[in-house]
């Protein structure tokens, strides 16, 4: 026991000799740091990793950023600075308000942000006056920015200042007020690669907060760009194509899955997010009735119109209910139960076969095909092309769309299935809700002879000094039911849409090369024939049916491509949709001619090197700092807004 | 029932008067150490705490009133009530700081991990005052204790709570050691700790080595854990010899310090009472150790001695680690000094210790 006693005696004992020394040998040093109260730790934010196209276009770049930023401790008092600060501003003095004298009390060491992203004239005019404001700082941080604005901006998303809620989601763990994070699109999907780690610095300051000496370093580490698949030229050709429409446009190459063109229209300017907008912005962009915010390639659910007969003609086949030869008959209408179901073409296409069914698109034929199916038979062949799920791009906000069946029915309104429905489904009416998005990925699946991939929208990510540190190849996500020989009736009927005189995009047809597609015409309001002719004469835009055309190239020696186009209240889908999905098939396909092909590399050597030279700065910004007061509107979560439908 | 004079006669009044000062130390520093936060913020914490240790008292009373063979009596009950409230913890538990390792009772609560640290203390008593100590213990007398407390460690130590983890261990080595090893297993059990170390370090990723490295040398991360000890060496380096005085601390004024009326309050006693004041407190404590250790010695029953020498290292090394920490000589871990940190569990804990000391002491002639 005395041992014991002895042991404890030794443990006090080194615990009074450190505090020996650093109370009595060391303490003259310790109290001068005391005094001075100056040791900060200021943080090294990384520089975001950048995001290129397929060529090496920039389309999400960094520029530095200036930022106003005061020390209260350092302002002495804060009180007397502010009017002055605010004058150099230009703000008014309640921007700030009491935060600002309870900060001086509470936490006097925490700088805090009086503006963010102070023009060159401002800043110029506080830099003069710096010896007139103690405690004023000017910080440099490195702030997105989006050379493309509206072009990729549901695409890419865009990044800002992360929220209190999100720093409780375990998903950002290590990030801290203040820290800039992806809040949509590939911007959110890839935060951690594009983040990089953040690093800091343990500063001696002087009495008015400036650095004097730096004790230690850990430097930040940029994070990984991110190469994606898409090409800007197309982008900006689907934008062109789509301005002053409503709708979304999704391209993609049949043979990967990998998105060439992502394209939601209208659109924003995500710049505006990045340092925090102004409430009239918000305002404007969340109350605006288009809803730009919305990604409609993604997460917009429309009834597929025509488009779906691809479905309905590859369940009647494989399932032996049609064959390619035989024919039905069309007068124009169908008569079930106690109904007419009409065609589209009140004349009647008379007799019809599978090919010719999908090139002239055929009501009848598809409601006769339907009704020998049945509903769950045709739900079992949308699911198997891509439908009713997500297609896996791994974006938030994508929408899964619908499948009806009966057992659906029965759980959602209580009510059963009318046989009748199963017509409107066939043609694409009835409960059926799809993505532009899900289309592509059918019409490619269609083009490359049956396998269905998940869309990829990134090639790969490299480390900041180009190694590749992940690269993405194709995965097929799964097959389409059908048999190449009856894939084949279809293929050759999509090639009369644009290529057969009878075709319902012949209008749109184009010489140079032969472009496989499918009209559809979703209707918006009401599902009899005599409504629908009754929306198509109306002059209001929003009784207008959706126009849709899905369509694919794979010309000899060229890589392919497949679309689908939305034009929201577009009308008729071979006038309004077709002319932009063979536009931006004849501009990809001129895009890839081996000479434009060559030109577009080297300017992408360029556009690669420029956008290296702005990784080397790891700008500094204060530690802990707070809120810009600017930020009134916090956009987070408020973009991903509810599919909308194509019918009440 | 009678109360026995001689009870009376050997309770060990120094020791109650040591922990009195002792609570009230740690009241009127935690007074001290909150009131820069917000006004009124050190008058809430202060008069908490004191209530704290008010509660602390009564329990430590009704610890000593039972004679303390009943613990070696009920050590199965207490071992399940432990593990059983750590496990609650697990699934139920209130989350503070990414630690899931309170109880929420009304607006109270509890940390079952810092009652775990006793519950170690009486289990290895119970084992150890079995065996035989004249040639040292072999392994069989240390298999069935260090399988018991392998389990609460691995709760605690998954909550995560490395800190409270390694205490339990050292707790546990330090009785092991008073009650002697045969030279043979003392030997391989050594060989095998210094083995099986780097074994497991090999194994380890990448970012768990760097937190590891982090973890013995804060310098690593100047921005974390680096940060907050070189703030705490400034402040217990600017008291000098006899401090600022009351009140007038400035680095815990400027809310440097992180957690500074909880594992970090020795930093704001050491910069306003200087050398002087925090020696005095060492000397407090190392009375207060061997009163503890003195009740312990003069029991003639084994189960009680090891009760007191478990209970003495309980303190002990709480006192150790966290004075060492505040100081920058050992690795930042969440151990809080005894009576002095804000927090009930641990002074509730402490108080039950106190308890130990006091039961063991004035029963020292006693047997059933």
């Amino acid at each position: 026991m005395p041992g014991v006693l002895l042991a404890v005696l030794a443990g006090f004992s080194i615990l009074f000799v450190r505090l020996y020394q650093l109370q009595v040998i060391e303490g003259r040093e310790y109290a001068r740091l005391s005094e001075n109260n100056c040791i900060r730790v200021q943080r090294v934010v990384p520089a975001r990793g950048l995001i290129l196209d397929r060529n090496g276009t920039v389309l999400a770049d960094n520029r530095p950023s200036f930022d106003v930023v005061l020390t209260p401790h350092d302002a002495r008092p804060v009180a007397r600075v502010l009017p002055l600060i605010a004058q150099y501003l230009d703000i008014p003095l309640d921007t700030w308000g009491p935060r600002l004298l309870k900060a001086e009390k509470e936490a006097p060491y925490t700088p805090i942000v009086l503006k963010s992203d102070v023009d060159r004239d401002r800043l110029a005019v506080v830099a003069a006056n710096a010896l007139r404001l103690p405690g004023v700082t000017i910080a440099t941080r490195s702030q997105r920015y989006f050379p493309f604005g509206p072009t990729f901006a549901h695409l890419l998303g865009y990044v800002a200042e992360v929220t209190e809620d999100e720093l409780k989601d375990s998903a950002n763990s290590g990030k801290e007020l203040g820290d800039v994070v992806g809040k949509t699109g590939v911007e959110r999907l890839f935060e951690p690669q594009l983040a990089g780690g953040r690093g800091g610095r343990q500063v001696e300051v002087d009495a008015r907060g400036r650095v004097v000496s730096v004790m230690r370093m850990v430097p930040a580490a940029p994070g990984d760009n991110l190469v994606l698949t898409v090409d800007a030229r197309l982008q900006e050709k689907a934008r062109l194509l789509m301005a002053g429409e409503t709708g979304a446009v999704a391209a993609l190459d049949p043979y990967s899955g990998r998105v060439l063109a992502l394209y939601s229209s209208p659109s924003f300017d995500p710049n505006l997010f990045v340092s925090g907008m102004s409430r009239k912005d918000w305002t404007s962009l969340s109350r605006n009735p288009q809803r730009p915010l919305q990604n409609r390639a993604i997460a917009g659910v429309y009834p597929p119109g025509s488009t779906y007969k691809i479905v309905t003609l590859m369940a009647a086949l494989s399932e032996g209910v049609v064959t390619p030869e035989s024919t039905l008959y069309c007068p124009g209408f169908y008569s079930y139960g106690n109904r007419d179901f009409w065609c589209w073409r009140r004349g009647g296409h008379g007799a019809v076969d599978a090919q010719e069914a999908l090139t002239q698109s055929c009501d009848v034929y598809c409601y006769k095909a339907g009704e020998m199916l049945g509903v769950d038979r045709l739900a079992y062949y949308a699911r198997a092309s891509g439908l009713g799920a997500v297609t896996g791009l791994g974006m938030e906000g994508e929408a899964r769309g619908l499948v009806p069946t009966m057992a659906w029915k029965k759980t959602r309104t209580g009510r059963p299935w009318a046989k009748g429905e199963t017509l409107s489904v066939a043609i694409g009416q009835g409960y059926n809700l799809v993505t532009p998005l899900q289309m592509a990925v059918l019409t490619a699946a269609v083009a490359n002879g049956g396998i269905r991939y998940r869309p990829q929208v990134v090639e790969r990510v490299e480390r900041p000094d180009h190694t590749v540190s992940r690269r993405f190849s194709r995965e097929p996500a799964g097959r389409l039911p059908i048999s190449p020989a009856f894939l084949d009736v279809i293929r050759r009927g999509l090639w009369g849409v644009m290529n057969s005189p009878n075709g319902t995009a012949f209008t749109t047809r184009t010489a140079r090369y032969e472009i496989y597609g499918k009209t559809g015409t979703a209707q918006v309001v009401g599902r009899r024939g005599q409504d629908r002719f009754l929306n198509q004469t109306s002059s209001l835009k929003e009784f207008q049916d959706h126009a849709w055309f899905v369509a694919y190239c794979t010309p000899e020696g060229l890589p392919g491509i497949a679309v689908a186009v939305l034009v929201e209240h577009g009308g008729h889908g071979g006038v309004t949709a077709a002319p932009v999905a063979r536009d931006l098939i004849l501009e990809y396909l001129r895009l890839s001619q081996p000479q434009a092909g060559q030109a577009a590399g080297e300017a992408a050597g360029m556009t690669a090197t420029a956008g290296a030279s702005g990784e080397g700065a790891s700008p500094v910004t204060a530690a802990g700092e707070a809120f810009p007061a600017t930020a009134a509107a916090s956009p987070a979560g408020t973009t991903a807004a509810p599919g909308q439908g194509g019918r009440p | 029932m009678m109360i026995d004079r001689r009870l009376i006669q050997h309770f060990d009044w120094w020791l109650l008067i040591l922990t009195l000062a002792l609570i009230g130390v740690g009241v009127v520093t935690i007074y001290s150490a909150a009131e820069p936060g917000a006004r009124g913020m050190g008058q809430i914490f202060a008069v908490k705490q004191a209530v704290w240790g008010a509660l602390g008292l009564v329990l430590m009373a009704a610890v000593f009133s039972f004679h303390y063979q009943a613990l070696d009596r009920w050590v199965w009950g207490i071992y399940a009530l432990t593990v059983l409230s750590l496990a609650w913890v697990l699934v139920f538990g209130k989350t503070v700081s990414g630690s899931q390792r309170w109880i929420a009772i009304g607006s109270f609560a509890f940390q079952p991990s810092e009652m775990a640290k006793l519950t170690a203390v009486i289990v290895l008593a119970h084992f150890l005052s079995r065996a035989g100590t004249a040639r040292g213990l072999g392994f069989r007398d240390i298999l069935a204790p260090a399988a018991l407390l392998s389990v609460p460690f691995g709760l605690i130590v998954i909550q995560p709570d490395l800190g409270t983890g390694m205490v339990i261990m050292i707790i546990a080595a330090s009785m092991v050691l008073f009650a002697g090893l045969k030279r043979r297993v003392l030997v391989i059990l050594v060989l095998c700790a210094l083995l099986s170390g780097p074994t497991l370090y090999v194994n380890l990723k990448d970012y768990q080595k760097e937190r590891i490295k982090t973890f013995f040398n804060p310098d690593r991360d100047p921005l974390g854990a680096g940060y907050h000890i070189i703030q705490s060496k400034i402040a217990i380096g600017s008291g000098m010899f006899s401090g600022k005085g009351y009140l007038k601390g400035s680095q815990k004024a400027l809310s440097f310090l992180p957690e500074q009326h909880t594992d970090f309050i020795f930093a704001v006693l050491a910069e306003e009472w200087g050398l002087l004041g925090s020696t005095a407190l060492l000397v407090l404590l190392f009375a207060f150790l061997a009163r503890g250790l003195g009740a312990g010695y003069r029991s003639k029953d084994p189960f009680g001695a090891f009760l007191c020498v478990g209970a003495a290292s309980y303190f002990f090394w709480q006192i150790f680690i966290n004075m060492g920490m505040v100081m920058g000589i050992l690795p930042v871990v969440g151990v809080p000094l005894p009576f002095i940190s804000y927090g009930g569990s641990s002074m509730l804990a402490a108080m039950t210790g106190v308890g130990i000391f006091l039961n063991v002491g004035m029963r020292r002639f006693s047997y059933e």
